[in-house]
């Protein structure tokens, strides 16, 4: 057992967690947090990507233990109260979705690579969004809309970004 | 009307998906919850002699270890087939017995031994692990077309010669007479590759049993979960129907593989029961890629027969097809009676005659997995138009133009009788918008940069809708193909619809929303829509074949006819009218031709009060429907793929993909183009990267993402996707179905186009870099000869 102390979208959690726990079982199991999913077991599919001190990271393939001190967020975080995120938006407007399921962590990676190609002051073009989507798998649809959604939002996070400097 | 029918309305489920809120399965967790894991055959063919739990009983927090003949002798029965094929012989079908858990013989890799119940999924795996079981391998059968040869292992003791049908269709005398004076023969000898669903969420399933009432609960990954009380009931005699409860929450995808109800939801239900616990079983990436029903899996051998002007004359099909260890629900109706009957395609074809010989393998058990037995006919048939094009020097797709159906309704030779269609347009549409006519110019550029670039043409039909219930029993169905609906109308004016469809990705919650809007002018928000619970929804037969649109919605449709009648009598009363002239639009009641309204959430009130309702009219304002079509409907399609071959790795990349459909009306493009670039990618995935590989002795070697290859976002582009629509006259909004067309129609364009790029059609799927490379140097081997 090990006791860790993070932050899970702007709360402070203390568990104590077997080393074996992964981030996501923690999310999903300890803090009852389940829009993180687990869709495979070999750090393949994307579905339970979450966001660790800022940057994209599978929780299938993170020890908890090993985020003592961490700010993570998940999901559930990055709506701010009632508005939903840019990217929440885009994936409705755009269709981005459909069962679901691997929405969360398409989500999640979205808004990261947008913000990284920001901050590099790189052109996220579709084919860079389709290379970036590496890592997330969708069976449901084709990935077309998936990427008109992502970006759409980052264009809008591009402005949110001018209005706030 | 702005939510109404045709509108690109955004969906209305998506709030729960994008905010992490969505309500699956294995979310679910119940008080005291347990967890199963299962102990599972290693081998594919082997006869289980001893099972030693002791080691795993003993271990802190394990509940219980239960094992198949346990199971069996509790009298839990056997898992059916819901459809019953008669051989060509007459005879019927033969097929093993599938014990949902291990009695004796383990048949493939990952049949289930026993279950394991534990205080928590680790424990539980762990458990699993330490029980012992002692095995006495046996020869392995493994693909379909060794199954038949004499010394393939026999899988099961009562299916001489693993041979579980030898079904015929069409007229074998006039074609083989239509065939020999053909002008010109094609014969081509395909396979097509046998694929997981992989549906993103994996199955999951909790059991809860109530011992004060006897009776249970079931959350589980279903796309039918009426069909699934039916049968966990009436066949496996788990708890009677109105002692059980299946719930079907927010499923992650389907694609088929969430029709069946598998061994691991009837174990837990029994396991809940023995335990006095909940139990909880989610399956793993492995598990799944183990246990989930595969798809397609046919060898075929088909011959076309054409005329001097390239007019088909006959066409001959013989095909195997790989059933798995055990037969699964819908296993033999898929390379039937969705197969052979779509052996005509879009062509209009004089005689017609085939085979198929469904084999028992010691491999998972294949079923239908998006599109269903039409993928595998629309693929077999454009590989034919292409080849017969290229033997007789022909333009393919001025060859499928002389070929189409062009009046309806079309008699095929194989039992089906087409709706309506327009072949020749939707052609025009996808070569328009695929700018065929600058095709050459792009392959010579690609030839610059050293790339091999090829067009390649799909042309289908399909069938949506399965009807109508009394011939599909008259074929050998165990179930009708109807669909139910129930429409309520609350005191205040907002609509509830309980359906007997599930969606699973569809997005029901808002176009079945749309008909009511459309209907009476009502926002769309103040519409919901209720499914995937048998305590709340009145039985259906749920989502699958494109069915929701077609047979569901038409339900809906009728459910809201007598509603609308109803509310019309109300308001007429009311209003002192003439019942034929009240109109319901934009929300209200009104008297055509007055300013008399009513508004509609007073038409409800007044239905619920009761205090002033026509004489003799029973109070509330609440119908319901069944739905049986008069006949399938028939989507068709034209699909263009363009694909660039590095002759030197063999690497295809897919530059361009076309689709024009007809699915007759549209309730909403938007959902209605979502379901189309799934499709296509699906397709795709089949015809270049997707293929479930076991070796010679049954091991599965394709068990993760890391070895089977799903299609990424990098791996297809953007598509042009466009709709012609010639309505169906087979159900009152005139809807085909469009959830399947994408997989069924994708694979042979994206292969045509390959063959045209490297100018050999020695290629089978998935046409991986290697596959393509072989075969682009076999076509250069003449020519180093020379």
């Amino acid at each position: 057992m090990n006791n860790v102390k993070m932050t899970v979208n702007g709360k402070a959690v203390s568990r104590d967690v077997p080393d074996t726990t992964l981030l996501s079982e923690f999310l999903r199991e300890d803090l009852r947090l389940t829009g993180t999913h687990v869709g495979c077991d070999t750090s393949q599919c994307g579905a339970c990507v979450v966001h660790v001190d800022g940057r994209a990271v599978k929780s299938c393939t993170t020890l908890a233990a090993s985020l003592d001190g961490a700010d993570v967020t998940t999901i559930e975080g990055i709506a701010n109260g009632g508005d939903l995120h840019p990217m929440q938006a885009a994936f409705n407007t755009h269709h981005g979705l459909q069962c679901g399921f691997c929405t969360p962590g398409m989500i999640m990676s979205g808004i990261d690579m947008v913000n990284r190609f920001q901050a590099d002051g790189k052109d996220l073009t579709e084919e860079a969004i389709r290379e970036e989507l590496e890592g997330n798998i969708c069976r449901c649809t084709g990935y077309h809309n998936i990427v008109k959604a992502i970006e759409d939002a980052a264009g809008t996070m591009a402005d949110m970004a001018k209005a706030a400097e | 009307m702005t939510d109404g029918i045709g509108a690109r309305v955004a969906r209305k489920e998506d709030k729960r998906f994008i905010t992490g809120k969505g309500k699956y399965t294995d979310d679910i967790r119940m008080e005291n919850q347990a967890y199963a894991a299962f102990v599972r055959s290693p081998h594919a063919s082997a006869k289980v002699t001893g099972i030693d739990a002791s080691a795993a009983e003993a271990m802190e927090g394990v509940i219980a270890v239960h094992t198949g003949p346990e199971l069996k002798a509790d009298g839990i029965g056997d898992i059916i087939t819901g459809w019953a094929i008669t051989s060509k012989d007459g005879n019927p079908m033969q097929c093993g017995v599938w014990n949902p858990m291990v009695t004796e013989f383990a048949r493939y890799v990952g049949d289930a031994v026993a279950i394991v119940v534990a205080e928590s999924q680790d424990l539980a795996r762990r458990a699993a692990e330490k029980v012992s079981v002692s095995y006495d391998e046996l020869p392995a059968t493994v693909f379909a077309d060794h199954a038949l040869e004499t010394d393939a292992h026999q899988v099961h003791e009562n299916v001489p010669g693993n041979l579980i049908f030898n079904w015929e269709i069409g007229d074998e005398e006039k074609t083989d007479a239509a065939m020999s004076g053909a002008h010109h023969v094609t014969q081509i000898d395909i396979t097509n590759n046998r694929l997981s669903p992989n549906a993103m969420e994996p199955r999951s399933a909790v059991a809860v049993y109530d011992e004060a009432e006897d009776h249970y609960t079931l959350y589980t990954t279903s796309q039918n979960p009426h069909v699934a009380r039916l049968v966990l009931s009436a066949f496996y005699q788990v708890a009677p129907e109105h002692k059980l409860r299946v719930i079907a929450p927010d499923v992650g995808g389907g694609f088929g593989s969430k029709i069946y109800i598998y061994p691991e939801e009837i174990a837990c239900l029994w396991a809940s029961m023995k335990t006095g616990r909940s139990v909880k079983w989610t399956s793993d990436r492995s598990e799944a890629f183990m246990t989930d029903a595969h798809g397609r899996d046919h060898v075929t051998t088909a011959k076309m027969g054409f005329d001097a002007d390239g007019k088909i004359v006959g066409f001959h099909v013989d095909t195997i097809a790989n059933i798995g260890a055990y037969v699964s629900l819908f296993a033999t109706a898929t390379p039937t009676y969705l197969y052979g009957t779509l052996w005509s395609g879009t062509y209009d074809i004089p005689a017609i005659y085939g085979t198929v010989r469904a084999v028992h393998t010691n491999t998972v058990p294949v079923d239908a997995y998006r599109g269903a037995g039409r993928p595998e006919a629309t693929y077999m048939i454009e590989r034919m138009m292409e080849t017969a094009a290229r033997e007789m020097g022909m333009d393919p797709a001025e060859l499928r133009r002389r070929n189409f159906v062009k009046e309806f309704p079309y008699q095929t030779q194989v039992l089906l009788q087409y709706d309506s269609g327009d072949y020749d347009a939707l052609l025009d549409m996808a070569q328009d918008a695929a700018n065929v006519s600058g095709f050459a110019a792009r392959k010579a550029e690609a030839a610059g940069r050293g790339k091999l670039r090829g067009i390649g043409y799909s042309t289908f039909v399909e069938a949506c809708g399965l009807a109508p219930s009394a011939a599909a029993g008259s074929l050998g169905a165990g179930v009708g193909l109807w669909e139910s609906a129930e429409v309520r109308v609350n005191p205040v004016g907002t609509v509830e619809v309980l359906t007997g469809c599930h969606s699973h990705g569809q997005g029901h919650e808002t176009t079945f929303a749309q008909l009511v809007a459309d209907r009476f002018g009502l926002p769309i928000d103040s519409v919901s829509i209720v499914h995937g619970d048998t305590d709340k929804v009145q039985f259906g037969m749920g989502t699958y074949g494109s069915r929701s649109g077609p047979v569901g919605m038409s339900a809906v449709m009728k459910a809201l006819d007598k509603v609308e009648i109803k509310a019309k009598q109300i308001a007429a009363h009311v209003l002192e009218a003439s019942e034929v002239d009240i109109v319901i639009e934009g929300g209200e009641a009104k008297v055509a031709g007055t300013d008399k309204t009513m508004g509609w959430h007073e038409v409800g009130l007044a239905a619920y009060t009761a205090h002033n309702l026509p004489e003799g009219m029973e109070p509330g304002l609440k119908e319901t429907s069944f739905f049986d079509p008069v006949n399938f409907s028939f989507p068709s399609g034209a699909l263009i793929c363009e694909v660039e071959v590095d002759p030197d790795t063999g690497v295809t990349e897919i530059v361009q993909f076309t689709a024009a459909d007809d699915f007759g009306t549209i309730i909403n493009p938007m959902i209605v183009e979502g379901q189309v670039h799934g499709g296509i990618t699906q397709g795709i995935g089949q015809a270049l990267h997707e293929g479930v590989v076991y070796d010679d002795s049954g091991q599965l070697l394709t068990g993760s993402y890391m070895d089977y290859q799903m299609p990424r976002a990098a791996d297809v582009p953007s598509y042009t996707v466009s709709h012609g629509c010639t309505p169906s006259p087979n159900n009152p909004l005139g809807l085909k179905g469009c959830g399947e067309a994408g997989a069924i129609g994708a694979p042979p364009a994206v292969i045509n186009a390959i063959i045209d790029a490297i100018g050999t059609d020695n290629l089978q799927m998935p046409a991986t870099p290697q596959a393509v490379w072989t075969a682009l140097q076999s076509a250069k081997m003449p020519m180093a000869a020379e």
